[in-house]
C-alpha cells in the first residue's frame, strides 16, 4: 500500500494534502478494489489496466451522481475535473488482473465466444478484451462483477455513458450473460 | 466545468489542431435519389502505360477466426465518446470549420458540456439540453456579452425541449415536465413540473427529440429501444400530446429513432430525420429523412429500411411498398439529426425555406462520415431537389473534433449549431460586411 501512495504522491505533487485528499482517496479506493489492481471484494470490480478515459468518464458519472454507488459518489464528492483525470491515470497504471484459476468448461467457453462473434463484443473491447478509450477492459474482470453490470444494462438500471451496452443486450438472455461473465473472467 | 491542463484535453488539442490543409472539403452538388456518400477528393486517373495494381486482400477477421475481427477494421468501428467536461473557447474547433463563400461562424457559447438540442425562448434566450449528462441551459444575450446559466440539473437524458408562450417543456428519458414563465426566473428557477410520463424506460435510444407543432403540441420521438428489433406497440414513433399532457396520438410509425423534426413554414407539413440500423454494412441503409402527409403513416421499420429494401432478418414477408418512403437519404450511419426550415432573412433567398440538418457522424463506419451541417432544398411540392455540405470540417483524418447535434434560427437570421463532442454552440451568419471588417 505504502509503495503505491508514495507513487500517487509522487505523480500528482501540486494537490493539497488533508483528509480528503487525492491520496486518501485513492487509499480508499485500493482498500475495495484492491491494490495491485484485482479486487478481492464481490461485486467489486478490478480497475487495473483499465482504460484512463474509461475511468475518467465513470469517475465523472459518479460525481455527478449520473451513476448512483453511495461509496464511489461519497469518494468522488467535491473532486475537480483535473483530480478526477488524475485519479484515473493513476488507477490506469494498476496491473491488470489475473484471470480465474480453474480449468474453464469448454462447452462454456465455445458458447461464449459464439455470443461474442454475434455480438462483436470484441470489435469495441479489442480482440484481446483489453479495452481502449472509452470502452473498459473486460479480460480477467470478476465474474460476479460482470454479471451484475450485464445485468444492470439488461435491466436499463445502469446507465452507460452512452447507450452502446443497452443496444446490445436488448437481444441477450440471463443464461448468455451467465456465460459471458464467465468466459470474460477466464480468459487467457 | 473546465479544467485546461490534462492528458486528455491535450488529445483532443491535438485532433483539434491537426493540420486543416490537408481535407479541404469540396462542395459537391447531390441529387437526392442518388446515393449520398461523403464528397470525396478527386483522385487522378491511373496513366494508361503503368499497369493497374492488383487489389491487396484486407481480411475483415483473423484468418481461420471469423470470431475475431481486424483490429485495424474494429478499432474504426468504435464508438466514439466525447469527454464529459466542454472544451474551453480557445481550443474550439473555429478555425478548422468551411463554409460557402461570405458565411461566417463564431463561437457563441462555449463550455456547455454535451450540448445538445437548441430552442429559442421569447425574450431571446437560447436553451440548450443534454444527453450524456443531466442539465438544461439558458444562454443569455446581453448586448453581445453572453452568459450560460444551469436552469434545471439532475435530470435523466433531458435532450428534448420545446418552447411555448412562455413555457419550456423538457423532455427526459420517461417524462416530459415544464417550466413555465422561465425566462423571468433564469436566476431562481422552479423544479420542472411533470406533464406526461407514458414512456417505457429503456436506455438504448431511450433519449427523446420534442419539437412544438404548428397545432400547439408537443410532438415527441419514442425511439426504438434496440439496434434491430420488433419494437413494442409503444415505441418506435413520433407522437403528440396537448400541452397539459392530455390526448396523446400517434402521429408517425415506423420510426426507428428521429432526433430532429420541423414543419414546413408554407405547408405546415411534418418533416423528420431517422436514423437507419447499424451493423448492416458500411454503405447500407442510409439515414432518412421524412415526410409525414397523413397522421399515422408507417416509415417502415424495421421491416424496410431507405425505402428500397427489406431487412435481412425482419424483412421477410414484407415489402417496401407497404412502407411511406423517404424524401431523401443522408448518407450511412451518418446520424442525421436536428433540423429547421430556414425561415430567417440574413442568409440569400435560396436558402429561404430549405432545411438545414446536423449530421452528428457516423461511429458503424470505418470511414467516417457526416460530421457537418448540410442544406436541402425542396421542390415547390415539398418533395427534396437536392442537399449539399454546408457547414463542414468536424471531421479530420477520419477523427471528430467536434460533432454537431441541432440547429436553430435566430430572429436575426442567423443560425446556432450545437456540438456534443466539444461542448459548444456555434453562430454562423451571411453578409459582405461582417467579412469586409474581419
Amino acid at each position: 500500500m505504502r509503495r503505491f501512495l508514495a507513487a500517487a504522491f509522487v505523480l500528482l505533487p501540486a494537490l493539497p494534502a488533508g483528509a480528503d485528499s487525492l491520496e486518501a482517496r485513492l487509499a480508499a479506493c485500493l482498500a475495495c478494489h484492491g491494490e495491485k489492481g484485482q479486487s478481492a471484494v464481490p461485486e467489486v470490480p478490478s480497475l487495473g489496466a483499465q482504460p484512463a478515459f474509461y475511468l475518467t468518464i465513470q469517475l465523472f458519472l459518479f460525481r455527478e451522481r449520473l451513476r448512483v454507488v453511495e461509496a464511489m459518489n461519497k469518494v468522488t464528492q467535491g473532486l475537480s475535473n483535473a483530480e478526477l483525470r488524475d485519479m484515473a491515470d493513476f488507477i490506469a497504471k494498476l496491473p491488470p488482473p489475473r484471470p480465474a484459476g480453474d480449468s474453464p468448461d469448454p462447452a462454456r467457453m465455445e458458447r461464449a465466444r459464439a455470443l461474442i462473434a454475434q455480438h462483436r463484443c470484441n470489435f469495441c473491447h479489442n480482440r484481446d478484451y483489453s479495452g481502449e478509450q472509452n470502452v473498459p477492459r473486460l479480460a480477467g474482470q470478476r465474474e460476479d462483477y460482470l454479471v451484475r453490470a450485464l445485468r444492470e444494462y439488461k435491466s436499463n438500471t445502469r446507465r452507460g455513458y452512452d447507450a452502446s451496452m443497452a443496444d446490445v443486450l436488448y437481444a441477450i438472455g440471463d443464461e448468455q450473460i451467465l456465460d459471458l461473465a464467465y468466459f470474460l473472467a477466464r480468459l487467457r | 466545468m473546465i479544467a485546461r491542463s490534462s492528458s486528455l484535453q491535450s488529445l483532443l488539442l491535438a485532433e483539434i489542431f491537426v493540420a486543416v490543409a490537408l481535407a479541404p472539403p469540396v462542395l459537391a452538388q447531390q441529387t437526392a435519389d442518388q446515393p449520398a456518400a461523403q464528397p470525396a477528393t478527386p483522385t487522378a486517373a491511373p496513366e494508361a502505360s503503368k499497369p493497374i495494381p492488383p487489389i491487396q486482400p484486407q481480411p475483415s477477421t483473423v484468418p481461420g477466426r471469423p470470431d475475431i475481427p481486424n483490429a485495424e477494421v474494429a478499432r474504426e468501428l468504435r464508438n466514439v465518446a466525447p469527454l464529459p467536461f466542454g472544451a474551453p473557447e480557445d481550443k474550439l474547433p473555429i478555425p478548422q470549420l468551411k463554409l460557402p463563400k461570405d458565411f461566417k461562424i463564431e463561437v457563441y457559447a462555449s463550455g456547455i458540456a454535451n450540448a445538445r438540442s437548441l430552442r429559442l425562448g421569447d425574450k431571446g434566450t437560447v436553451f440548450v439540453s443534454n444527453r450524456l449528462l443531466d442539465k438544461v441551459y439558458a444562454i443569455v444575450d446581453r448586448g453581445g456579452r453572453r452568459e450560460t446559466k444551469v436552469i434545471a440539473s439532475g435530470l435523466d437524458r433531458p435532450n428534448g425541449l420545446a418552447f411555448h408562450q412562455g413555457t419550456l417543456y423538457i423532455a427526459e428519458g420517461t417524462k416530459i415536465s415544464k417550466l413555465e414563465r422561465i425566462e423571468d426566473q433564469l436566476d431562481n428557477p422552479p423544479k420542472p413540473d411533470v406533464i406526461y410520463s407514458d414512456f417505457l424506460n429503456h436506455q438504448s435510444h431511450g433519449w427523446k427529440f420534442m419539437g412544438l407543432g404548428p397545432d400547439n403540441k408537443l410532438y415527441v420521438n419514442v425511439g426504438s429501444p434496440c439496434n434491430i428489433c420488433e419494437p413494442p406497440a409503444t415505441n418506435g414513433q413520433i407522437r403528440r400530446i396537448a400541452l397539459d399532457g392530455s390526448g396523446a396520438e400517434v402521429v408517425a410509425r415506423g420510426v426507428r429513432n428521429s432526433v430532429g423534426f420541423d414543419w414546413h413554414p408554407v405547408t405546415k407539413e411534418l418533416y423528420f430525420t431517422d436514423n437507419g440500423r447499424d451493423w448492416l454494412s458500411e454503405d447500407l441503409p442510409e439515414d432518412e429523412l421524412n415526410r409525414v402527409r397523413k397522421t399515422g403513416q408507417h416509415f417502415g421499420f424495421p421491416y424496410c429500411h431507405q425505402g428500397n429494401f427489406t431487412d435481412r432478418e425482419l424483412g421477410w414477408g414484407r415489402s417496401c411498398e407497404e412502407f411511406e418512403k423517404p424524401v431523401a437519404l443522408l448518407g450511412p450511419h451518418s446520424a442525421a439529426l436536428g433540423m429547421r426550415f430556414y425561415t430567417g432573412r440574413m442568409f440569400p433567398a435560396k436558402y429561404r425555406n430549405s432545411i438545414f440538418i446536423a449530421r452528428h457522424g457516423s461511429w458503424n463506419r470505418t470511414k467516417k462520415i457526416g460530421g457537418d451541417v448540410i442544406v436541402a432544398t425542396l421542390n415547390k411540392d415539398g418533395s427534396v431537389k437536392s442537399w449539399e455540405p454546408f457547414l463542414t470540417g468536424f471531421l479530420q483524418n477520419n477523427q471528430y473534433i467536434g460533432r454537431p447535434v441541432d440547429v436553430q434560427v435566430m430572429k436575426d437570421g442567423s443560425l446556432l449549431v450545437s456540438d456534443d463532442h466539444a461542448g459548444a454552440v456555434y453562430r454562423v451568419t451571411y453578409g459582405g460586411d461582417k467579412v469586409a471588417k474581419r
